[in-house]
């Protein structure tokens, strides 16, 4: 059974103009140990699908339409507040994006993954190395101890000592590492990163993105990376979905996927990333607009910018096809070229 | 700065910030229209204001508003013929709180309107001249916040005497830095504009700048202001009032027929009740108005 | 850190002297002689020349204003002419008073407050948020005497549970004074029948005083706290895992607080010089009502040492709320 199972997952979101309907039809399986990049541009669903999973998108305005989130054989969807609420941080855990907004100033760091460790420990207390028996006191000394550990763990020197300082006393990677931190401090088997280098600069990324991958390979937590660059795909993930317009147009195996693309979304994508000898004004460019989610085109939403469309496409979304193990595609006019 | 080399240019600048101040206006109106609570201030501050200015004609008991007793008629309640039953000297409660927002509502507008014009004008002269002005005025204005209002109010409305205009007087002293601060920092923000510059440049001199495109500019604040203080200035009036000070009977009013009523609780409550809560309608009227007001015109405070 | 504290203390000297510059100001400038009015009707022309010397009339202003400051450094802060006692001495029983009131009226609103506004903007636009907007608009427009009239009607004639007026029951007896203020002064004393006297006292003119504060923390603390709900730490806080009480109270409240913490210096400072009505009401023997007595009376030395000394107790609370923002908030560096 795959640790975490998308099925048809349909979102709507109220908003001024109308409603709009973001998710359309995701499907999408990561088990254990896999390294997932969710990739796409912006507006096309991958961060919306990244909160779903954890329950964390407010309904309303928003409204699950149809599909199911399967945690576990557990439908998260089907599961109300409390009951989610232990599994926040213990079984699924989250990365955001700007680690300058992301940690509260007021409180002190060492305080801040002391909490996040202590509330942990109240329902999984083998976190904390105790037994359901230990008193709030010794799970809070334990939390904390916890806490300047796993700050080590992700790279900060003199932990104990920094444990006691306030983030705007961090700089923006160090604050990244300590949100790492925070997010791993309860082995969580599915940590959901949410373009969590995008506001670092390249070098930090790097290091950045090498951290989280060694962590999560001595513990076989699964990933789900949510990007819109391919270049941080193929550096750390064993795995990728495409999304457009709130559908998984193409998934699969990395290499497979990067080197021999078949849905004409992605190829686009890959022929548009800027290459070492290419000559002034020769970008590839990709025409078109992602389309209006209130009034969506009919059929597969990528239609209108495609190049091989018919009028085959207009009729329903396409369900996604395997054209080999795990590699899977969305697309009616797939062929047997397997290159652009 | 292209202002500078074309008059022109300078002038439909400016004209361009009057055009864009009318589509704010307009956009906030409709905005207003919106707010049913608003609405409902308005409403009422305007039944308010008629019932002031009216109160004298429509009262079933005009002589009593003027002082005169009945004796015969003393403590009794509610009824048809006294709506809002009569007090200790007979007269009826009802001409009586219609007499007195007169007093109550005019006097507090008064005290905002003389407190925002004194208030405007050192605000603008410090914010525009800077310097040592700003700084004596500005020090003058933050010592005089530190002091009690009401109790200085009182202080000075008695020493000038009894009467409705000293103790508008007396009020608008202590109410004058709030508008000098705010008409400070809002002139020390429009100096720096563009158009200011231009009309510098084309030779206006400060009083001309000041009056023709800086106030223009500045007056929605200071509405708002105005809007939100003439409830506390309603309130204020009524105080003093309470305590004796500022009007004389037999011109009646509220806080004053509050102060009298209170030595007949709790058998004749009407004669206290009755005043109390027209204050608390006139306050929260003016509240709600300007609450609208603000919303509406200042949009660093929507919700 | 402590070096901020110094400068703040020494730059309050300067704001002192200018605050008795203006007390004095206003005392000369209000209409009224102090002479004629000191020597009574029936003082003949000589004894009124006297006092003129006594009083310093006849000396040039800055003389006579040095004459009020060393006056006041040394203790003496005229005489009032209806207690018949110095003014400083008057004022340390009605200082006292007045601070018990409004410290009351403060924890009230403080505390009722918070728990309100943080209760409305979790409801956002759930019934509890209108409900809260609501009776916000119209504490504020309450008038307090009113208000205070209303709670003695029904709280003490028709219900019985509170005292009318005054501190203490005439027939008590009240505990030795320590703070002078009776709520204290039984606690320390340990006397629990005199407590509960001096809270049945203190429960009607507290509350009628904090329903206007309480309002305006409620709406601060409720704008405050959604915007503090919309930032990106509360939501990775909630997606680890922490409670939302947890988060309510300690990872949300002390962000939402700064705002709050400005106006609630400045609503003691307001409640300090406004305390009159109340206290009228409430026949409350504080500064409030010693002023108004003396303004009635035409005895102005007792004014202007109200005056002074509300507008002196202003600035020094307001010093510790700029303090304490440092504390609550570690960002601002006091320097």
């Amino acid at each position: 059974m795959p640790l975490l199972h998308i099925r048809n997952l349909h979102l709507a979101m109220r908003s001024f103009e109308g409603e709009a309907h973001v998710l359309n039809g995701v499907e999408l399986q990561v088990d254990k140990g896999e390294v997932w990049g969710l990739a796409g541009e912006t507006g096309c669903g991958k961060s919306v699908t990244g909160l779903s999973v954890s329950r964390l998108v407010a309904t309303p305005p928003a409204r699950y339409m149809q599909g199911q989130i399967l945690f576990d054989g557990q439908d998260v969807l089907a599961m109300d507040e409390a009951a989610m609420r232990p599994l926040r941080g213990r079984a699924i855990s989250m990365i955001f994006q700007d680690p300058s907004t992301n940690l509260n100033p007021v409180l002190r760091v060492g305080d801040q993954i002391a909490d996040v460790a202590y509330e942990i420990g109240r329902h999984a207390p083998e976190v904390l190395g105790l037994t359901a028996q230990a008193g709030s006191a010794e799970r809070k000394r334990a939390a904390r101890q916890l806490g300047v550990q796993m700050l080590e763990r992700v790279g900060i020197a003199d932990a104990a000592r920094r444990a006691n300082d306030y983030p705007h006393q961090f700089s923006g990677g160090m604050r990244q590492r300590v949100l790492i931190a925070m997010a791993l401090v309860g082995q969580p088997r599915l940590l959901i990163a949410d373009e969590p280098t995008t506001a670092l600069d390249v070098t930090l990324q790097a290091q950045i993105l090498q951290l989280l991958a060694d962590l999560v390979k001595r513990s076989d937590t699964a990933v789900l990376m949510i990007t819109h660059n391919l270049g941080v795909v193929a550096q750390i993930c064993s795995h990728v979905a495409v999304m457009y317009a709130g559908h998984v147009v193409e998934s699969g195996r990395t290499r497979e996927v990067l080197h021999a693309p078949r849905h004409p979304y992605t190829r686009a994508l890959l022929a548009a990333l800027p290459r070492p000898g290419l000559a002034r004004g020769q970008l590839a460019n990709l025409p078109g607009r992602v389309p209006d989610l209130i009034h969506p085109p009919p059929g597969c939403r990528f239609a209108p910018r495609c190049a091989r469309a018919t009028s085959l496409c207009e009729k329903e979304t396409p369900a996604s096809v395997a054209v080999s193990d795990k590699h899977r595609v969305a697309c009616v006019h797939l062929d047997a070229e397997a290159h652009p | 700065m292209n202002a500078l080399l074309h008059p022109e240019a300078g002038a439909s600048v400016a004209s361009g910030a009057a055009h864009a101040r009318r589509e704010a206006w307009r956009r906030a109106l409709y905005r207003m229209r919106q707010s049913s609570l608003s609405m409902l201030g308005l409403a009422l501050v305007v039944l308010l204001l008629v019932l002031a200015a009216t109160g004298h004609w429509i009262a079933p008991f005009p002589d009593h508003i003027t002082g005169s007793i009945d004796t015969a008629m003393r403590f009794k309640p509610p009824s048809w013929k006294n709506w809002m039953g009569t007090n200790e000297l007979g007269q009826d409660v009802l001409s009586l709180v219609l007499g007195g927002a007169r007093i109550s509502l005019f006097a507090g507008l008064a005290v905002v309107l003389l407190a925002a014009a004194v208030g405007t004008v050192v605000g603008a002269l410090a914010g525009y001249l800077g310097g040592w002005t700003d700084e004596v005025l500005m020090r003058l204005a933050d010592l005089k916040l530190t002091l009690p209002g009401l109790i200085l109010a009182m202080a000075v409305a008695a020493a000038l005497g009894a009467g409705t205009v000293n103790m508008v007087l007396a009020i608008s002293l202590g109410w004058w830095p709030g508008f000098a601060r705010l008409v400070r920092g809002e002139v020390l923000g429009k100096r720096e504009e563009v158009y200011v510059l231009a009309a510098r440049a084309l030779g206006a001199g400060p009083v001309r700048i000041m009056w023709r495109h800086i106030l223009p500019n500045i007056v929605s604040p200071v509405i708002v202001k105005m809007s939100l203080d003439v409830g506390f200035a309603v309130l204020t009036v009524a105080s003093l009032g309470f305590v004796g000070i500022g009007v004389k009977p037999p011109t009646p009013e509220w806080g004053q027929m509050l102060s009298t009523a209170r030595g007949f609780l709790p058998d004749y409550w009407w004669a206290a009740i009755f005043p109390g809560g027209a204050i608390f309608l006139a306050v929260l009227s003016f509240n709600l108005l300007g609450d609208g007001l603000r919303d509406v015109l200042d949009p660093r405070s929507r919700r | 850190m402590l070096a901020y504290i110094l400068r703040r203390i020494v730059l309050l000297v300067p704001v002192l002297l200018g605050l008795s510059m203006l007390v004095f100001a206003i005392g000369r400038l209000l209409p009224g002689d102090p002479v004629l009015l000191a020597a009574g009707p029936n003082a003949s022309r000589e004894e009124v020349a006297a006092l003129s010397v006594e009083f310093g009339l006849d000396q040039p202003i800055p003389v006579q204003y040095w004459r009020y400051l060393t006056g006041l450094l040394h203790g003496d802060w005229g005489r009032s002419l209806q207690t018949r006692g110095p003014v400083l001495e008057d004022l340390k029983v009605y200082i006292p008073a007045t601070l018990e009131l409004v410290a009351a009226a403060m924890l009230i609103a403080i505390v009722v407050g918070i728990l309100l506004g943080l209760l409305a903007a979790v409801r956002r636009n759930g019934w509890i948020d209108y409900a809260v907007r609501l009776v916000s608009l119209a504490s504020i427009s309450m008038p307090r005497f009113f208000l205070g009239l209303l709670l003695q009607l029904v709280f003490a004639m028709w219900l019985g549970i509170a005292a009318l007026g005054g501190r203490f029951p005439l027939t008590g007896s009240p505990p030795p004074t320590v703070t002078g203020m009776l709520t204290i002064d039984s606690l320390l004393a340990g006397d629990w029948s005199a407590l509960s006297l001096a809270l049945q006292h203190l429960a009607l003119p507290a509350i009628a005083m904090s329903l206007s504060p309480l309002a305006t923390i409620t709406r601060m603390m409720r704008a405050s706290t959604m915007e503090v709900l919309q930032q990106d730490y509360v939501l990775t806080a909630r997606a680890l895992g922490i409670p939302p009480a947890k988060l309510l109270f300690k990872h949300v409240l002390r962000n939402a607080l700064s705002s709050t913490l400005t106006v609630i210096g400045l609503y003691f400072g307001w409640l300090l010089g406004g305390t009159v009505l109340v206290e009228t009401v409430f026949d409350w023997p504080g500064i409030g009502l010693y002023a108004t007595k003396s303004i009635l009376t035409q005895d102005f030395m007792p004014v202007m040492g109200v005056v002074l000394s509300i507008g002196t107790m202003f600035v020094l609370f307001n010093l510790l709320i700029d303090l304490l923002y440092g504390v609550i908030n570690p960002k601002v560096q006091l320097r």
